[in-house]
């Protein structure tokens, strides 16, 4: 039997609305012009574009006009060719692999270990009110003002760089997983003892999906985090990899390889982003 | 009612809530028995101690005297063949309305083509077949509340325990939810105990109605309900509705003798 309630509507059904354009267009009827622009204002397809190419132009346009020479100020049309240059000669992949793995592997090294103290920290209140002090504590010490320390003691290979990221992204995670994992509602506590839920049930099933959106705030910043970690570590001391690439640019006056480079750290940094955000927008798709 | 059929004794339960080196009773020892099929209300002031009696037949709280017995099983923890309905809706909101219901018996073990059918009946036994795929955040809260009934249904229980389950409801939809549970209630012949703190909707839903007091909570009358089954709302206008729901009032003090 399927009663029928009328008055019951979705919350979904009732939020139908038609796209934010339509709104402003049904709103000032006598204004059309400017509801168009509202439009194409909202669409990031057509403001990107737009964007990047004004600021090009002015860059071009300073160079040009200042006539700068190549080693203090690039133009873009430099940058591009040299980066073309570096990437189709293999230079570019090589040593931004290195700056990969090692982004990776601090990554997992640190949001692990902010994971596992986390969770730990999140649920006992006494272990975090022994603990907690020192973590903060240690925040206070300036990453980039140890790194030369790292680097003497792990030497300046993959080691030294990996600890530095690692050190560098374990914070926000680690506050992030604490919040939220004591957030999750004591009233979903209650039920999934009343089903009698098994330790690791109650982890996966709900511990992990309810601190998950939390979490996500946090592992975005370490992302973000990571590529800087990676760069000052092989600021201090390396022979490849991308930070490497810039210092060693600095060095002999090739500005636009120093461009190159950051480019490739920008791209690097914003495909991290992305590859988190595209996971958390996965995970979170009943929060609309 | 003879031993046999007892589906549920409560022995002697009270309750004191340790507070430092004082111990302040919540529940002065109760005790009563449950018959198979049978749907008996709790009634009672806040700070009778109801929603203490319930958790602990549920096995959440441990009495700090007493038995709880469900069939020859003493209950000490959660029990597999009891439900719980709690008075907030605890959905868990990255379910959709068909996981949340499956999730009981994902506990027990692999989800099968059989449980979903299982999913599927009792989606469709709270009238929400159409919203299997919705995520809680876009149901209504009467149909949230449904669907933690059906969610509560879905092991099969022996035993459904209902802690003011529609307390948070407007009374419109508080009403359209007890017809439901009328018409579920008698469809699965189901055990129900259920707190409330509503007499009217004691009267029209129970078989029996136990009338808690304050302070510490004790059973002030057990008072049958014998009014014809299956109710409609037209019962709450009859005499014997009437009356029995007067002589509720007069028990807990509302009405002078």
């Amino acid at each position: 039997m399927n009663a029928d309630y009328p008055e019951e509507t979705t919350r979904a059904s009732r939020s139908n609305k038609s796209s934010r354009g339509d709104q402003f267009s049904r709103h000032y009827p006598g204004q059309p012009v400017k509801a168009r622009l509202v439009t194409l204002v909202d669409n990031p397809l057509i403001t990107f574009p737009i964007v990047v190419a004004t600021i090009l132009l002015l860059w071009e346009g300073l160079v040009r006009w200042q006539q700068y020479p190549n080693f203090i100020l690039p133009g873009p049309a430099t940058v591009a060719r040299k980066t073309l240059a570096l990437a189709m000669d293999g230079t570019l992949w090589r040593h931004a692999q290195v700056t990969l793995i090692e982004i990776l592997l601090g990554l997992g090294l640190g949001v692990g270990l902010a994971l596992l103290l986390g969770y730990v920290l999140g649920k006992s209140r006494l272990l975090e009110r022994v603990i907690a002090p020192y973590i903060v504590a240690s925040q206070t010490i300036p990453v980039v003002a140890i790194a030369p320390l790292l680097v003497i003691w792990f030497g300046n290979g993959l080691l030294s760089k990996v600890l530095i990221t690692g050190i560098i992204v374990f914070f926000p995670t680690l506050i992030s997983t604490i919040v939220g994992i004591r957030g999750v509602d004591a009233d979903l506590h209650d039920l999934m003892r009343s089903l009698r839920a098994s330790p690791s049930q109650l982890f996966f099933k709900l511990e992990l999906p309810a601190a998950l959106p939390v979490i996500f705030g946090g592992l975005k910043l370490s992302v973000i985090l990571a590529v800087v970690g990676a760069v000052v570590g092989e600021f201090v001391g390396a022979n490849v990899g991308l930070g490497f690439l810039i210092n060693l640019g600095r060095g002999i006056l090739d500005t636009p390889m120093m461009f190159a480079a950051v480019l490739t750290l920008v791209v690097l940094a914003q495909s991290f982003y992305a590859v988190v955000s595209i996971v958390e927008r996965y995970c979170m798709r009943w929060q609309k | 009612m003879d031993a046999q059929t007892d589906l549920l004794r409560v022995e002697n339960v009270s309750h004191a809530f340790v507070l430092g080196p004082s111990a302040i009773p919540a529940l002065a020892p109760v005790g009563f028995t449950l018959a198979e099929g049978e749907f008996v209300c709790i009634v009672g002031t806040s700070g009778s101690g109801k929603s203490t009696l319930l958790r602990i037949i549920g096995g959440l709280l441990q009495p700090t005297t007493g038995q709880v017995w469900l069939g020859k099983e003493q209950i000490t923890e959660p029990h597999p063949e009891i439900g719980f309905v709690f008075q907030k809706t605890n959905l868990m909101p990255w379910r959709t309305a068909r996981d949340n219901v499956l999730l009981p018996l994902e506990l027990l073990g692999p989800i099968g083509p059989q449980e979903r059918k299982r999913a599927a009946a009792l989606l469709d036994l709270v009238g929400l077949s159409g919203f299997a795929n919705n995520y809680p955040a876009q149901l209504s809260g009467g149909m949230a509340q449904r669907l933690t009934l059906a969610r509560a249904l879905v092991r099969h229980p022996r035993l459904l325990l209902l802690d003011e389950p529609f307390g948070a409801l407007d009374a419109l939809t508080r009403e359209r939810l007890n017809l439901e549970l009328v018409r579920i209630q008698t469809a699965q012949q189901q055990t129900v105990v259920m707190v409330t703190h509503s007499i009217n909707e004691a009267v029209f839903l129970a078989d029996r109605v136990l009338v808690l007091g304050e302070q510490p909570g004790r059973i002030l009358a057990q008072i049958p309900v014998e009014l014809p089954r299956p109710r409609s709302l037209a019962v709450m206008g009859s005499e014997g509705f009437g009356a029995i729901a007067t002589e509720i009032r007069r028990h807990i003090g509302l009405v002078a003798e």
